[in-house]
């Protein structure tokens, strides 16, 4: 039953060197993902969510950034070991990227049928008719209507749920094994993102491929994945399956979150929950679990030592907090 | 009747169609072109331009290399008249054929030296900016460094330098004297800078966009990135400044030329012309009057059209 780990990520700690000081982005995530599997990673802006995508991508400029220690194993390969040029095989043909802003993640001044054809151009070797060809296919496929059209238009020719579909066409030319799709439904309108959501869904399940979906929409969440990992402050704080998330989370971090989101069922005139006070600055180095200073459980501990991520319930639910919220006292 | 009204308003109706009204949206091009064609001045920059281009090429099926060379002491420094009709120079040369084949040279060297300097330009330009860090650092040091000699003293020296004893070439059923190499490199050498300063700071820019994190994610190599992603984002300043620095060797030639340090005799370009004309400002005009009109006329011709791509190619202008 249990399928082998098709990218398995270790301890990986991500750093920027900046004029203010040192920027502790990502401290020490590990992830797993099996074949055919989507998982959610969910948090707030600036926890460290793209950076790890981007880290384990090898898309992190460096300097100034710097990935101080850790490993992605894919294929048996450890994806922070290879060179650049191993690298710009791996990207769009095994590992494949969508971004947030379909606005600004094509090029204005190249035709959508240019940038198109560059995944084959580059990974697949065809020739230019056989790449006009399959264009027009993926343009099919992911909805574009009049595709052999389309592909002579520029960006700025193309709504944005048009570009976002182009660029899911785009990552998905190759047929990637893993698909990382950073916050894809973020920009577009709540009509649109249903319907990305769809399609990405729809592409996984054709092409049995696995998704991890960034977001820090939990609406998102539910309909789409399997296991969520929810990171904070470049950690990851909780992670299970995405009913066991929502039926009965165990980090306090987690709880708020989910106190926080709009409810059909609750009277409109309330103002919603939020989490008082904000992230916490990664310019220090983390000393303690970082969500101490907004927590309502915290005690002495908290502030010394980082909880490490253990199993506190079955079907392999892991949360960081030296506190078990179920009985409300100290582990 | 009635009935004759209503299959008319049909057909009023069904030309409406929806095929019909959609016209093709006009490509960046087209944009482009359009912009550019409403821009008065940069047409007429273009024509000037156009028939300079014909009158220095055109002009050799009519006079011959050696016409051009030719002296004739018999009839040095006569005024414009039938047989010569921009007159001839102090040796009895035919101006009007020195101005043709001269023009060519001038012409020659703006447009190749403009090359050379593009090359120099973009290449180290895009690689400061792209790459950054130390090699921007070392380039830029370099660059300031070429910058803060004055060009027209580097031009002088380097023209003296390098003028010693280079061979002579052959190019379009032409021998030119390699002093014309000599110019060429010298005056690329020394105008690079601008451009490079341009280009490093547009890749500066550009490379922040999301789009070329999205291309390197897609598995898009470095190379690659730089010529098919980061330098079509750039096109419109290096487009416009390539222009003027075409307009600025044509000009810098005809200095050093002037000063008797550039291209030698008996090749002609409008820049040497002037230089014999020097002691004769006063009593025979027509030597410095038909190359110095043509050198005006190509730079002002040059400097419109760079206008009126500046305008039309920029992705911000409204006008359509």
């Amino acid at each position: 039953m249990e399928s082998q780990n098709l990218l398995e990520v270790k301890d990986l700690r991500t750093r920027f060197h900046i004029a203010e000081g040192t920027v502790y982005a990502v401290n020490g995530v590990s992830l797993a993902l099996k074949e055919g599997e989507t998982i959610a990673v969910v948090g707030e802006s600036g926890c460290g969510k793209s950076v790890t995508m981007l880290s384990i991508l090898g898309l992190i400029p460096i300097p100034p950034g710097e990935i101080a220690s850790g490993e992605a194993l894919y294929q048996g390969r450890d994806l922070l070991k290879l060179t650049e040029s191993e690298m710009e095989h791996i990207r769009g043909k095994d590992v494949a990227m969508i971004f947030q802003d379909p606005m600004t993640a094509l090029n204005p001044v190249l035709s959508i049928g240019r940038q198109l054809g560059e995944p084959l151009r580059v990974h697949l070797d065809m020739d230019k008719p056989a790449i006009r060809q399959r264009s027009i296919e993926l343009l099919e496929q992911v909805g574009i209507p009049d595709p052999a059209h389309r592909l002579t238009e520029y960006p700025h020719q193309l709504s944005g749920g048009q570009r976002q579909r182009a660029m899911i066409a785009m990552s998905l030319a190759c047929f990637p094994s893993i698909l990382i799709a950073d916050e894809p439904t973020t920009a577009l309108d709540v009509t649109i993102q249903a319907q990305i959501v769809e399609l990405v869904q729809q592409f996984r399940e054709q092409m049995h491929m696995s998704v991890i979906w960034i977001t820090h929409d939990l609406g998102v969440v539910a309909e789409i994945a399997e296991r969520v990992l929810v990171m904070y402050a470049g950690f990851i704080v909780e992670e299970a399956l995405v009913d066991d998330l929502f039926e009965d989370p165990r980090h306090p971090y987690t709880l708020a979150l989910l106190a926080a989101l709009p409810r059909v069922d609750r009277r409109r005139d309330r103002r919603l929950n939020s989490i008082p006070g904000a992230p916490p600055n990664l310019l220090l180095e983390p000393k303690g679990c970082p969500f101490a200073a907004r927590c309502e459980l915290v005690f002495d501990r908290c502030r010394e030592e980082m909880p490490p991520l253990i199993q506190v319930a079955p079907n392999h639910h892991q949360a960081a907090c030296w506190f078990d919220v179920t009985t409300g006292k100290p582990r | 009747m009635a009935e004759s009204t209503i299959s008319q308003s049909n057909q009023g109706i069904a030309s409406l169609a929806p095929d019909e009204l959609e016209t093709p949206p006009l490509t960046l091009g087209q944009l482009t072109w359009r912009r550019f064609r409403r821009h008065r001045m940069a047409i007429f920059g273009s024509v000037v331009l156009l028939l300079i281009i014909l009158y220095a090429f055109g002009g050799m099926l009519f006079f011959s290399e050696a016409d051009a060379n030719r002296t004739e002491t018999g009839a040095r420094l006569q005024a414009p008249s039938r047989e010569h009709l921009f007159g001839t120079d102090t040796i009895g040369r035919d101006i009007l054929a020195r101005t043709i084949y001269g023009g060519q040279i001038s012409l020659i060297i703006g447009l190749t030296a403009m090359l050379v300097e593009m090359v120099l330009g973009v290449t180290i330009g895009a690689m400061a900016g792209y790459f950054g860090g130390k090699l921007d650092s070392v380039l830029m040091r370099f660059t300031e460094a070429v910058l803060i000699i004055p060009q027209i003293f580097l031009l002088l020296v380097m023209a003296k330098y390098f003028a010693q004893s280079i061979p002579n070439i052959k190019l379009i059923g032409r021998t030119f004297s390699g002093s014309v190499l000599v110019i060429i490199f010298v005056i690329a050498i020394t105008s690079w800078p601008y451009l490079a300063r341009i280009v490093r700071s547009q890749f500066l820019s550009v490379k922040e966009n999301d789009f070329i994190l999205a291309a390197r994610a897609t598995g898009t190599s470095t190379r690659d990135i730089i010529f098919r992603h980061i330098l079509p984002n750039s096109t419109a300043p290096i487009i416009v400044s390539a222009t003027l620095s075409v307009a600025a060797a044509i000009t810098l030639e005809a200095y050093i030329s002037f000063l008797g340090l550039g291209v030698r005799p008996p090749t002609a370009t409008w820049g040497n012309m002037l230089e014999g004309a020097y002691n004769y400002v006063e009593s025979a005009w027509w030597l410095w009057f038909f190359p110095g009109l043509l050198i005006a006329l190509t730079v002002l011709g040059i400097n419109f059209l760079g206008d009126g791509l500046r305008d039309a190619l920029d992705p911000h202008s409204r006008a359509i």
